[in-house]
Parts: C-alpha cells; sequence; structure tokens
C-alpha cells in the first residue's frame, strides 16, 4: 500500500504565538529580536512586518528605519521547539504517526486516516481550518512522499493535495528550494539558470551527482519515492494516572474505599513494573453534581507500597465529601522517581535512616493533621548554641560537619532564653543566687565563664558570659551574662538550658 | 518448702512472664543496659525490653536529669545503629548535648505534635513501627487504656517505649513494666576540685511488675553509669572563684 504524507509549514509560527498572547499584535508591523555579534537582528516577523519590506535577518535598527511604529519584542530561545512539540502532540488526534519537522513544521504520516474524514481533501481542510483557528497560518500540502508534501506545503502556496501517484508532477514547477538542500546548491543552480524542478529532474544521475554531489541525488529520490525516508514519531509522556469509571453513583465510604484502592493496586502495579515510585498523589472524585472531591498525600521516599499508600488516604477519607453520588475515580501521580528493587531480607532489623518502615512512618505523621513538625538535626559550624544545630533536608542527609564534644551542653535549652534576676559579685564571677519563676536559687558551684561572642560579620549583639551553676538541691542550670558589667548599660542575666 | 515445689513455681513464674509483656531479648543473650547492680531488681535480672517504662517528673529539672538517665540507657540501646524517636509538644531538647551520653543527635528524629491526644496518637504509630529502637514521649495524662495500647504496640514491634510524665496528677495505674522517679542531685567533684562533678540522680524505680522496687544513686561518668554506694555527707565549701 502506497504511503501518504501531510506536511504542515508554519510560515509565521513565532509571531503567531506572540499575536495569540497579545492579540493586539496582530494588527500592527510585530518582530522579534535575537542579540547577534553586538546588535540585535530580526529573528522572526509577522505578515504585515513582510509587506513594508522587513525580512529576518535584517538589524532591528535598519528595520525601524523603514518602520518607526515596528513593535519589536524578544525572542524567547528554544520556543520554536517547545511549539513543534506541543502542536505535533495535539495532531496525534489526526495520525497516530506525527513527527516533529524542525525548525517550523511538522509531518504527518496519513497513510490509511484520511478516509475517516471522507476523502484526503476534507481531511486536510479539517485539520488546516482547527490551526487556523488556534491562530496560527499555516502551508498545507499532503503527497505520496514526504519530500514533495514538504516541498508543496513550503512553495505551492495554497493547500495542496497531490493524487495518488501524482506527485511527480506536482512538484515539476516548484523551485529547486522545495528539495531540501543546502543553500549552496541552491544557488549554483539558480546560477545555472535552473530554476524549476522540471529544469534538472531530465539530466541523467551521474552528471547531477558530479556536479552536486551524493546529498542532492538523495533529495531527489527521497522526492520521487524511490529511496525510503524515515521519521522519528513523537510519543506523549503518559501520565501516571488511573480512571475507574462506576456504572452507578458510588454514594458509599466502603464504596469510596473499593475505588482507591483499585485505582492504587493498578498504579502501584505499573509502577512496580518500572522500577518507579510516586512522591505525591492526587485521588480524584468527580460527583454527580459536577463537583469534583480531592484528597493529596505526598510521600517522604519514592514507594509503590499499596498498603502503605492506602494508610495515608485512610486518615483523611473522613473529610471526602461523597453526596450526591461519585461517578468516576481518578489517581494520578505527578511527581514520579526511581525506586529500584530491594534485596528481601531472610531477617528484619533495626535498619537505621534507611529502613522503609521509618519513611513510611514519616509519611504517616506528616499526614497527620495535628503535627506541629519532624526534625532531625545535624551539626552546623556555630558557636552559639541556637545556631549550631541545623534541621536536616532529609532522612538521609549525612552532617557535613562532625559534633563538637569538647563543650558540655546542656540536655535542655530555652529557646528563648528566660530573663532571669541574680546577686553576682563583679567583673565576672559565677552568680550567688537566681531567681526563676518565684523560685531563689542558692548556688553551690560553679564553672565559667564560657565567652561566646556574636557573629559580627552576620549580626549584632552583645557577647554571652555562660555558667554552669548547681544549686543546693543538686539541680544544674545554664545561666549566661548578656555584655560586659558597665555602668552606663545595663546588664542581663539568663537562664537558657537545664543540665541533666 | 519442698524443693520439687520450688522448681515448679521458678517455672511457672518463667511461664506467667511472657504472659505479662516480658519478651526474651531478640539475639538470644540478655542485653546489659549498664546499670549493674540495678539490673538485679527486674525479673531475669535483666532491664526489660520491648516494653513500656514510665518515668515521673515533677518540674522541668527533673525532666531533664530524667531525659538524661534515658539517654545513658540509649547509650547502650542504639550502639548498633538504631533509630530514635522523640515525641512532644515542643521540641526543647538540645541535640547536641546527647553526644555527652555517646550517642549520635541525627540518629533522632524529633517530633512535635499540637495537642496531648495528637502525641499518644503519633506514639501510638512510633510504638508500632518495627524499623526503630526506641520511642520517647513526652505525655502528661496517660490513661490505663492508653497504656495498655502502646504495651500491645511494643509486644508486636519490639520497640522500647519511654514515657516522660510531667506532674502526672493523679498517679493513676498503668500497664507500664515500670515506674521510675529521677531527680538531680548534688555533683561531688573528686579531692575538692572547684566547679561542678559529673551528673548524679537520685534513681527511684516505684514500680516493677515482677521484680523488686528500690531506691539508689547513680553517676553519669566516663560513659557509665556508676552505682554510689554510700553517700558522703557533701560539706559546702565556700564558693571559689572559678574558669
Amino acid at each position: 500500500m502506497s504511503k501518504r504524507f501531510l506536511s504542515i509549514w508554519f510560515d509565521h509560527l513565532k509571531t503567531d504565538w506572540f499575536s495569540i498572547r497579545e492579540p493586539r499584535l496582530k494588527s500592527m508591523p510585530f518582530v522579534l529580536r535575537i542579540p547577534s555579534h553586538g546588535k540585535m537582528i530580526i529573528s522572526a516577523s509577522n505578515i504585515l512586518a513582510e509587506k513594508n519590506g522587513i525580512t529576518t535577518g535584517m538589524a532591528v535598527a535598519d528595520a525601524r528605519a523603514i518602520l518607526p511604529g515596528l513593535e519589536v519584542q524578544d525572542d524567547k530561545p528554544e520556543l520554536e521547539e517547545k511549539l513543534i512539540r506541543r502542536i505535533a502532540e495535539w495532531s496525534i488526534r489526526f495520525s497516530p504517526f506525527v513527527s516533529m519537522d524542525l525548525p517550523d513544521g511538522i509531518m504527518i504520516d496519513a497513510t490509511g486516516c484520511s478516509h475517516l474524514w471522507g476523502g484526503d481533501s476534507p481531511y486536510m481542510h479539517d485539520i488546516l481550518q482547527k490551526i487556523n483557528s488556534r491562530g496560527y497560518s499555516a502551508g498545507i500540502a499532503m503527497a505520496d512522499t514526504a519530500g514533495a508534501a514538504w516541498g508543496l506545503a513550503r512553495f505551492s502556496g495554497r493547500p495542496y493535495v497531490a493524487e495518488k501517484g501524482l506527485h511527480a508532477h506536482a512538484i515539476l514547477d516548484l523551485p529547486p528550494d522545495a528539495l531540501r538542500i543546502e543553500n549552496e546548491i541552491i544557488e549554483r543552480l539558480y546560477k545555472l539558470g535552473l530554476r524549476r524542478i522540471r529544469d534538472f529532474i531530465a539530466i541523467p544521475r551521474t552528471s547531477l551527482r558530479r556536479r552536486f554531489g551524493d546529498p542532492f541525488i538523495k533529495r531527489i529520490n527521497q522526492v520521487l519515492g524511490t529511496e525510503e525516508e524515515f521519521f522519528e514519531p513523537v510519543v506523549p509522556i503518559e501520565p501516571f494516572e488511573e480512571r475507574l469509571p462506576c456504572l452507578e453513583p458510588i454514594l458509599t465510604r466502603t464504596g469510596v474505599e473499593i475505588g482507591l484502592r483499585r485505582t492504587l493496586e493498578q498504579l502501584c502495579h505499573k509502577l512496580s513494573q518500572e522500577q518507579k515510585g510516586l512522591r505525591n498523589a492526587c485521588f480524584k472524585a468527580y460527583r454527580a453534581d459536577g463537583q469534583v472531591s480531592e484528597l493529596n498525600i505526598s510521600t517522604s521516599r519514592a514507594s509503590h507500597h499499596v498498603d502503605h499508600l492506602y494508610r495515608l488516604f485512610e486518615d483523611k477519607l473522613s473529610a471526602f465529601k461523597v453526596e450526591p453520588g461519585i461517578e468516576l475515580f481518578t489517581l494520578t501521580s505527578s511527581v514520579v522517581e526511581e525506586l529500584p528493587p530491594l534485596q528481601e531480607k531472610i531477617w528484619e532489623s533495626s535498619g537505621g535512616l534507611n529502613d522503609i518502615r521509618l519513611a513510611e512512618l514519616i509519611d504517616r505523621l506528616s499526614a497527620h493533621k495535628g503535627l506541629f513538625s519532624i526534625q532531625r538535626f545535624l551539626p552546623a559550624e556555630h558557636h552559639l548554641p541556637e545556631k549550631s544545630i541545623r534541621p536536616a533536608v532529609s532522612l538521609t542527609e549525612e552532617a557535613s560537619t562532625t559534633w563538637r564534644k569538647d563543650l558540655l551542653r546542656p540536655l535542655q535549652l530555652l529557646s528563648p532564653p528566660e530573663q532571669i534576676e541574680v546577686t553576682a559579685p563583679i567583673p565576672d564571677y559565677p552568680p550567688m543566687m537566681f531567681r526563676y519563676k518565684g523560685k531563689i536559687h542558692k548556688i553551690k558551684k560553679a564553672d565559667g565563664p564560657e565567652r561566646i561572642e556574636q557573629e559580627w560579620w552576620i549580626a549584632r549583639g552583645r557577647h554571652r558570659d555562660y555558667y554552669q551553676v548547681e544549686d543546693e538541691e543538686g539541680k544544674r542550670y545554664w545561666l549566661f551574662r548578656s555584655g560586659h558589667y558597665n555602668e552606663t548599660r545595663s546588664h542581663k542575666w539568663f537562664l537558657h538550658g537545664f543540665f541533666a | 518448702m519442698d524443693p520439687s515445689k520450688a522448681d515448679i513455681i521458678a517455672r511457672l513464674n518463667q511461664d506467667i512472664l511472657p504472659l505479662q509483656g516480658y519478651k526474651p531479648s531478640r539475639q538470644g543473650a540478655p542485653q546489659v543496659l549498664g546499670l549493674g547492680a540495678i539490673e538485679n531488681a527486674f525479673p531475669n535480672k535483666v532491664f526489660p525490653l520491648a516494653a513500656i517504662h514510665e518515668f515521673c517528673c515533677k518540674d522541668q529539672e527533673d525532666e531533664t536529669a530524667t531525659g538524661g538517665f534515658i539517654s545513658g540507657l540509649l547509650a547502650s540501646l542504639l550502639l548498633h545503629g538504631g533509630t530514635a524517636v522523640w515525641i512532644s509538644q515542643s521540641p526543647i531538647v538540645f541535640p547536641p548535648a546527647m553526644t555527652y551520653f555517646g550517642l549520635s543527635p541525627e540518629k533522632f528524629i524529633f517530633i512535635s505534635m499540637q495537642k496531648e491526644k495528637d502525641i499518644q496518637w503519633a506514639m501510638e504509630e512510633a510504638l508500632k513501627c518495627g524499623g526503630l529502637s526506641a520511642v520517647i514521649g513526652e505525655i502528661k495524662d496517660l490513661s490505663f487504656t492508653a497504656s495498655r495500647r502502646f504495651q500491645l504496640a511494643v509486644e508486636n514491634s519490639n520497640v522500647t517505649g519511654f514515657i516522660i510524665r510531667r506532674d502526672p496528677r493523679p498517679l493513676n495505674s498503668t500497664a507500664s513494666v515500670t515506674r521510675w522517679k529521677i531527680s538531680s542531685l548534688p555533683s561531688e567533684s573528686a579531692d575538692d576540685l572547684p566547679g561542678i562533678g559529673f551528673p548524679r540522680w537520685q534513681v527511684d524505680l516505684l514500680k516493677v511488675r515482677n521484680g523488686r522496687p528500690g531506691s539508689w544513686k547513680l553517676e553519669w561518668i566516663k560513659g557509665k553509669f556508676r552505682l554510689i554506694r554510700n553517700v558522703n555527707t557533701t560539706i559546702h565549701q565556700p564558693q571559689k572563684k572559678t574558669g
């Protein structure tokens, strides 16, 4: 069966995209610019600008001289590829085999597709009309070979359907540019007076090859269909999603639980086949009144463990609105990570921080609404006690420095330190007694002072002189005086912690 | 008593212990937590792991002393790379101080919950998690039912639970295996050196199932518990300038 190809050429792809976003640009000459060799040059222009003689590659300053009212905006790099990919993915509705034809077109393998639209012409016009209604102008053509369709889309000047077997005739009047060959060869052909394909298509291949090289012959063969051409189809990324439609609207919690479990099992099966695990999941129920109930969970490490994920959802199910009946369940995961299978252990042990059971516990706790914080601390290189620890980012993060063991620190630290009243001999003796929460503590033993300066390069404030003290009952405290003794400025004493 | 009868009673005692929540140690060999003579107070002369221990504290100072004692116990419990969870209402424990008790602070996960009820829920979830070695929870009111749930959870998971109860009122009966009271004692430094000596605690074992309650004085010295036999009456020296 002979093949059919449909080529679409977006002649003003980028400017069309800008005009869709900013409709006022449609009615004015408009160009995009990129910096090149120290000056701004035009990278794309719309139809109105082109009518005034402004072309791609012209310096912006020159274009402004021609047309003072020219609208200029910055080009976005890699915009073309993104747009073409998006359009190609969208076009999969017309044929399962669509490929990107960079920089400004797509190629659709329409073999066996057009009869669904009632023929080649209605098929092509339907596509063209859909593209135009989205705001893009396009050249379009259909032929037996990709090369012929490519050339016809760009150079025939109208939507063109080359009948089966007639593609070689259709291209005869096109310029050599329609052959997808290098500019250098095109220029040489023009110099030789070969302005139409019909001028040189009949010349023996051996003499053509001698003058223009192999790639030129290859292109001609591709256009004529004597040489096969291959394309890489666009494969859209399939989202990790499961759907479960219900015959009757679901009204009971049991029904929701079944729906949840079934979609979870399917999704987790798919994930485990691909050695992946999900980091978040969204369970949606489409209700009969047109509203959507939604539950979201996230995990601290990738997981495809059905029971664990189910439990995370289960904690939240009580707030799930079911009335007036659920018609469709969907379960989607937008963040998925690699999860290589682990070797199963014969015996169980406390695996430390890498234990999956620990990660699952953390997930369950963090899903709970009464949670204030879950923290794990690592040492930080600061002397001030409250700055000497930092929360770890993940369960498995390693400490970058070691814990300091040479300084004695209290087991409980008040944050912020509480001000106390103190009787202390000056200048740097430990206090003799202090009052905390109305109770007077007489100090029997003391160690200190240990001076900790503020980090003057990032923070302001006074230094602290820390004392470890023990009162008559044997209770041990950590006190500090803020700043020096000074007649003019008041100094304050604080209780900062309790020793074991 | 007839020797055969004594044997029978001893055997029956051994049968009763597992029913009451005591489990033989996982590895088979009893794990010694370095409590010295105190361990004689427990059934089988082994500190009961995979059980719930309850600590009563009067004030914050007691709570810190209790924290120190528990840290000392955890030092041997976490020796082979276990993880522990510390659940409380507000995070007040200062991790760097744990290095003094031979612990790696990064092996602790600190969880704070808003309400008492949430702490109990989190505690139960954590006790069910076999991947942990110990769970420490700061709970004020512990009902008998809650303590029973905790006990059932640890029987399956082999986690050791420590409950720190601040100012419990009333001191109701619970299903915990032990009930302790730890308070600070004045430290003593050798040879009348000025300054503060090693941390010293009054350890009261108020209640222990199938054991003998008792009262001891302990000191944490060079990374170990040391039992103090006869405490000298402390003579308060006039304060000296130090540091």
